[in-house]
C-alpha cells in the first residue's frame, strides 16, 4: 500500500510540472493583432545584452498589452550562429522571433555559418548602443591618451577584454581602434569573454589592461565608481557618461551596436504583417519609452524591409572590415 | 553591526504571513524540482518568472531564493536513494550515499544530508551577511591562471575517485573529457565533433550526460539483470542518525561551508567542484578510511554542506555586483531586471528593504527545509520499496522528461538515450561512472581557462603562473603527489624489518 501511496505523489507531481504547460499551449489562438504564444529566441546566454533587450521588450509588449504570453528563451552558443541556425530550420513559423544585432552578422562570418542573416526575415531594427572604452577605478590609465601611448608601445602587452568572439561588435570595435590609431590590428591582443557578465569580473579585477563593451550592462557600476570609462565609441558624448568619443580624442572612429528582431524565413505575408506591427507598436509604447531610458539605449527603430536593406548594408561593411583586418 | 540591524528589519519583512507563504511555496517546488532529475532550479526559475509579474517582488524573490536552497536539498534525494543525481550539485552525494542506502542505511545518509544542507546554508548565508561586500571584491581577483590551477588540482584529485581499477578509471575519465570536447571551440569558433550537426555545435550539457550516465545507464543494467537475479530486498535500518554517526559527520558538515561558499561567489565556480574537492578532502582526512566507498557518512555530509554554502557565495556575486556565477543566478538577475531593479553596488542602498527581506527568508527557508526534510528521511528511505519495473520506469519517465526540458530540442533524447547505452556499457564492463561525468564538468572549463590565461599573457606561459593564489595552489598539488613517495621513503625501514623476519 505504502508503494501505491508514493507512486500517487510521484504521479501528482509529474502532473503539476506538466499539465499547466499542456493546458496553456491550447489557449494560443490569436485575438485581434496579438501574436500569443510568441516565443523569443535569445543566441547568447542569460545577462547578455540580446537578452536583456528581449526580456524587456517582451515585459513590454505585455504591459502595453500588445500581446500576452510572450517567452523568452535561450539557445546560446557560436557567437549567435546556433540559434541563427535554429530560425532557418523553422522556416514557416510565424510565432518565432530572434532578438540578434551587429554581432550576428559578424559571427556568420567568423564561424563560417551554413546559415546566413539574408535567409531570415526581417522584422524590425530596435535600438543603438555606443561601446564604451572601460577599465576599473585602480587601472594605471586616466585618459584615453594614456591608454593610447601604452597601446601603441606594445600592443602585445595590453590584452584588451570584450563581451564577444572574433567579428562581434566588441572586438570589431577594438580593432578599429587600433587601425585608427596607427596600430596593426592583427597585433591586438584579444581576449573573447562570454558575454558582458562575465567581461564585467575581468574589468573589476583588473585581469585585463581594458575592456569594450556596450554601455548597459555597466551604468550600475560606473555610476558607483567601480569603473573609470576612457572613451564612448559613438558620434556624440552620451548624457550621464564623463567621458570624450573617440574621435575627440584623435581616433577616427564612430561604432555603434545595434539590435533588432529577425523571424524565420518563409513566413506568410500576413505572419510578417503582424510581427512588423507589434514591434512598430511596442516602440510607440510609453513602456518602450521607459525601458530606453532606464537602459540608456537610443531608439533606432526601423520596420520591415528598411531594416532588411539596413542589414545587407551592415552585411557587407563587416564582411569588407573582416576581410581588411585579415580574418576572414 | 549596521548588516545585524537591517537582518533584523528584514526579518520583520520576511516573517509577514503572505511572504512566509512565498517562503513556503518556493521551498516546496524547490525540493520538488531538486528531486526531480534534470530539473533544475535555473528552469523552474525561468519558468515561473511569467507568473510572478502581478507579485511585489519581494514576495516573489523571497519564493525564488526558496526554489534554489530547496532545490539543493531535492538534489541529494535521488542521488542516495536510486544512484541518479537530481542536481550535479548533488553527483558526489551519490559515491557514498547510494552505497548507504543499499546497506539499509538511507534514512542516516538523507539525515546526514539534511543536516549538511542546512548548516551549510546557515554558515553561507551569515558569511553572506557579514562578509557580502568583501568577499565579491576578493572574488573578482580571482583570474584565468588561479581557476586552471584549481582545475588541475581538481583533475589530481580525480585519482582517488577511480575506483579499483585506476585503467577502468581513467578510462571513464577520458570518455568524460571526449564527450566534453564537443561542440564548438570557444575562442575561434572550429567545430569539433559536432559531424556537422548545428545540434551538437553547443556541446551537451552536463546535466544530460550525468542522467543519461546515471539515470538511464543504471534503469537499463537493473532492467537487463532483474529476470536472472532476484532483487535482494533492502534492509530499513533505524530511521535517525546514531551517535556515532553524528560524531563522524559534524566536522565535514563544518568544513563544507569553507569550501563551498568562495566558490559559489567567483564568476564560474558554481557548485560541481567545491563539492567534489570537500569529497576529497574528507576522504583524506577520514579515519575510517576502508569504508570509503561502501557508504561513509562523512562522503555524504560534507559535499552537501559545501553544496548548499556555495548557492549563498553564488547570490552574494549576484547582489553585490551583479555577477551571475551560475545558470541560477543568471536568470534570477534578469528576474531583477524585469522589475526594474539593478543587482549591484547601489543594490543595498536603493533596495535595502528588499534585500534584507531577501537574506532574511534564506534563514527562514533553510528552517523550513530542516523541518520539511529530517522528519522525511525515513519516508523517503520507503520509496526503495516500490516494485523495481515501476520505480525504474518511473526514473526513466522523469529523466527524459528533464533532458527534453533542457532546451525542449528531441535530438537532447536521442543524445540522452546513446549516452545512457553508454553507460550500460561502461558498468557491464566495470568503469566507473563518476568519473566520466567530472570529465565532462572539468574538461572544457579547464581548457578555456588555461587559453584565456594564455591569451592575456600574450603566449607567455608564465603568465600561468603569476599570481600568488595559482601558486600556491601549485605548491599544494606537488606536496599532494608528493606525499606518497615521502612516505614510502620514511616508511621504508619498517618494511625492511617485515621482510627480514
Amino acid at each position: 500500500m505504502r508503494a501505491n501511496t508514493l507512486l500517487a505523489v510521484l504521479g501528482a507531481i509529474a502532473a503539476l510540472l506538466l499539465i499547466p504547460p499542456l493546458l496553456s499551449s491550447g489557449s494560443d489562438d490569436d485575438v485581434g493583432d496579438q501574436v500569443r504564444g510568441l516565443r523569443v529566441l535569445v543566441p547568447n546566454a542569460p545577462g547578455g545584452g540580446y537578452d536583456v533587450t528581449a526580456r524587456n521588450a517582451a515585459k513590454a509588449i505585455e504591459e502595453a498589452d500588445l500581446s500576452r504570453r510572450i517567452e523568452v528563451f535561450n539557445l546560446p552558443g557560436a557567437g549567435g550562429t546556433v540559434g541563427l541556425g535554429r530560425m532557418v530550420n523553422e522556416r514557416g513559423n510565424g510565432k518565432l522571433v530572434m532578438s540578434m544585432g551587429l554581432g550576428v552578422v559578424g559571427a556568420v562570418y567568423t564561424n563560417k555559418s551554413p546559415s546566413s542573416l539574408a535567409d531570415t526575415t526581417p522584422i524590425a531594427k530596435l535600438i543603438e548602443e555606443p561601446d564604451i572604452v572601460v577599465v576599473s577605478k585602480d587601472s594605471p590609465y586616466q585618459d584615453i591618451g594614456q591608454l593610447l601611448r601604452a597601446w601603441k608601445a606594445d600592443p602585445g602587452a595590453l590584452p584588451v577584454g570584450g563581451g564577444s568572439r572574433a567579428g562581434g561588435p566588441d572586438h570589431l570595435a577594438p580593432m578599429l581602434m587600433a587601425k585608427a590609431a596607427g596600430l596593426d590590428p592583427r597585433q591586438v591582443n584579444y581576449v573573447p569573454f562570454d558575454g558582458g557578465g562575465e567581461l564585467l569580473a575581468s574589468v573589476l579585477g583588473g585581469k585585463i589592461a581594458f575592456g569594450v563593451s556596450g554601455i548597459g550592462e555597466y551604468r550600475d557600476q560606473i555610476q558607483a565608481g567601480e569603473l573609470r570609462v576612457l572613451a564612448v565609441t559613438s558620434k556624440d558624448r552620451l548624457p550621464g557618461v564623463n567621458a570624450p568619443t573617440l574621435t575627440e580624442s584623435g581616433v577616427d572612429v564612430v561604432f555603434t551596436n545595434w539590435r533588432g528582431m529577425v523571424a524565420p524565413p518563409g513566413i506568410t505575408e500576413s505572419e510578417r504583417t503582424r510581427l512588423v506591427t507589434l514591434f512598430t507598436r511596442l516602440t510607440s509604447s510609453a513602456q518602450w519609452q521607459e525601458v530606453l531610458k532606464r537602459n540608456g539605449w537610443t531608439s533606432a527603430f526601423q520596420p520591415g524591409e528598411e531594416f532588411g536593406r539596413f542589414l545587407a548594408a551592415e552585411n557587407d561593411r563587416v564582411a569588407s572590415t573582416l576581410k581588411e583586418l585579415g580574418l576572414v | 553591526m549596521g548588516s545585524f540591524a537591517s537582518l533584523i528589519d528584514g526579518f520583520g519583512t520576511a516573517l509577514t504571513p503572505v511572504n512566509l507563504m512565498y517562503a513556503v511555496i518556493g521551498v516546496l517546488l524547490g525540493t520538488a524540482i531538486g528531486v526531480l532529475p534534470g530539473i533544475g532550479a535555473a528552469m523552474a526559475v525561468a519558468l515561473l518568472l511569467p507568473v510572478t509579474y502581478g507579485l511585489d517582488p519581494t514576495g516573489a524573490f523571497i519564493m525564488f531564493a526558496g526554489i534554489y536552497y530547496g532545490s539543493m536539498f531535492g538534489g541529494s534525494t535521488t542521488s542516495i536513494l536510486l544512484n541518479t543525481p537530481g542536481e550535479t550539485a548533488a553527483v558526489v552525494t551519490a559515491i557514498e550515499g547510494n552505497p548507504m542506502a543499499k546497506r539499509g542505511r538511507g534514512s542516516q545518509a538523507l539525515a546526514a544530508a539534511a543536516i549538511g544542507h542546512f548548516v551549510g546554508g546557515v554558515i553561507g548565508t551569515l558569511l553572506l551577511v557579514l562578509l557580502a561586500p568583501t568577499v565579491a571584491k576578493l572574488a573578482v581577483g580571482i583570474g584565468a591562471p588561479d581557476f586552471f590551477a584549481i582545475m588541475l588540482l581538481a583533475f589530481i584529485s580525480v585519482t582517488s575517485v577511480l575506483g579499483k581499477s585506476r585503467i577502468r578509471g581513467f578510462a571513464s575519465l577520458l570518455i568524460g573529457l571526449a564527450i566534453g570536447l564537443i561542440g564548438l571551440d570557444e575562442m575561434t569558433g572550429q567545430q569539433r565533433l559536432t559531424f556537422g550537426s548545428l545540434h551538437l555545435s553547443d556541446g551537451i550539457d552536463v546535466v544530460i550526460v550525468a542522467v543519461a550516465l546515471f539515470a538511464v545507464g543504471e534503469s537499463l543494467w537493473v532492467a537487463a539483470h532483474l529476470r536472472r537475479i532476484q532483487a535482494e530486498p533492502i534492509p530499513v535500518g533505524r530511521p535517525w542518525l546514531g551517535r556515532e554517526d553524528v560524531r563522524r559527520s559534524w566536522k565535514p558538515w563544518a568544513r563544507g561551508p569553507f569550501i563551498g561558499f568562495p566558490f559559489g561567489a567567483i564568476p564560474a565556480g558554481g557548485a560541481e567542484i567545491p563539492t567534489f574537492l570537500s569529497y576529497v578532502t574528507e576522504r583524506r582526512l577520514s579515519k575510517n578510511k576502508d569504508e570509503w566507498g561502501k557508504g561513509a557518512i562523512e562522503g555524504v555530509a560534507g559535499p552537501e554542506a559545501t553544496a548548499s554554502a556555495s548557492a549563498s557565495g553564488t547570490l552574494t556575486s549576484m547582489l553585490t555586483l551583479g555577477l551571475p556565477t551560475t545558470a541560477v543566478a543568471a536568470v534570477m538577475l534578469a528576474a531583477f531586471q524585469q522589475y526594474g531593479i539593478q543587482p549591484g553596488p547601489l543594490l543595498f542602498e536603493r533596495e535595502s528593504g528588499l534585500v534584507w527581506g531577501l537574506i532574511a527568508s534564506l534563514f527562514i527557508a533553510l528552517v523550513l527545509l530542516l523541518v520539511l526534510n529530517l522528519p522525511l528521511a525515513p519516508v523517503w528511505a520507503k520509496l526503495l520499496r516500490i516494485p523495481r519495473p515501476y520505480l525504474y520506469a518511473g526514473i526513466l519517465f522523469f529523466a527524459s522528461v528533464g533532458a527534453y526540458a533542457v532546451s525542449g530540442d528531441v535530438v537532447d533524447l536521442i543524445v540522452l538515450f546513446v549516452i545512457g547505452l553508454l553507460g550500460l556499457a561502461m558498468r557491464r564492463y566495470g568503469l566507473p561512472v563518476l568519473p566520466a561525468v567530472i570529465g565532462v564538468i572539468l574538461g572544457p572549463a579547464a581548457e578555456q581557462q588555461l587559453r584565456r590565461a594564455l591569451q592575456i599573457s600574450d603566449g607567455q606561459v608564465s603568465g600561468l603562473v603569476n599570481t600568488p593564489m595559482s601558486v600556491i595552489v601549485y605548491v599544494v598539488i606537488v606536496a599532494i603527489l608528493a606525499w606518497p613517495l615521502i612516505r614510502r621513503l620514511t616508511r621504508r625501514p619498517v618494511d625492511r624489518e617485515k621482510i627480514d623476519a
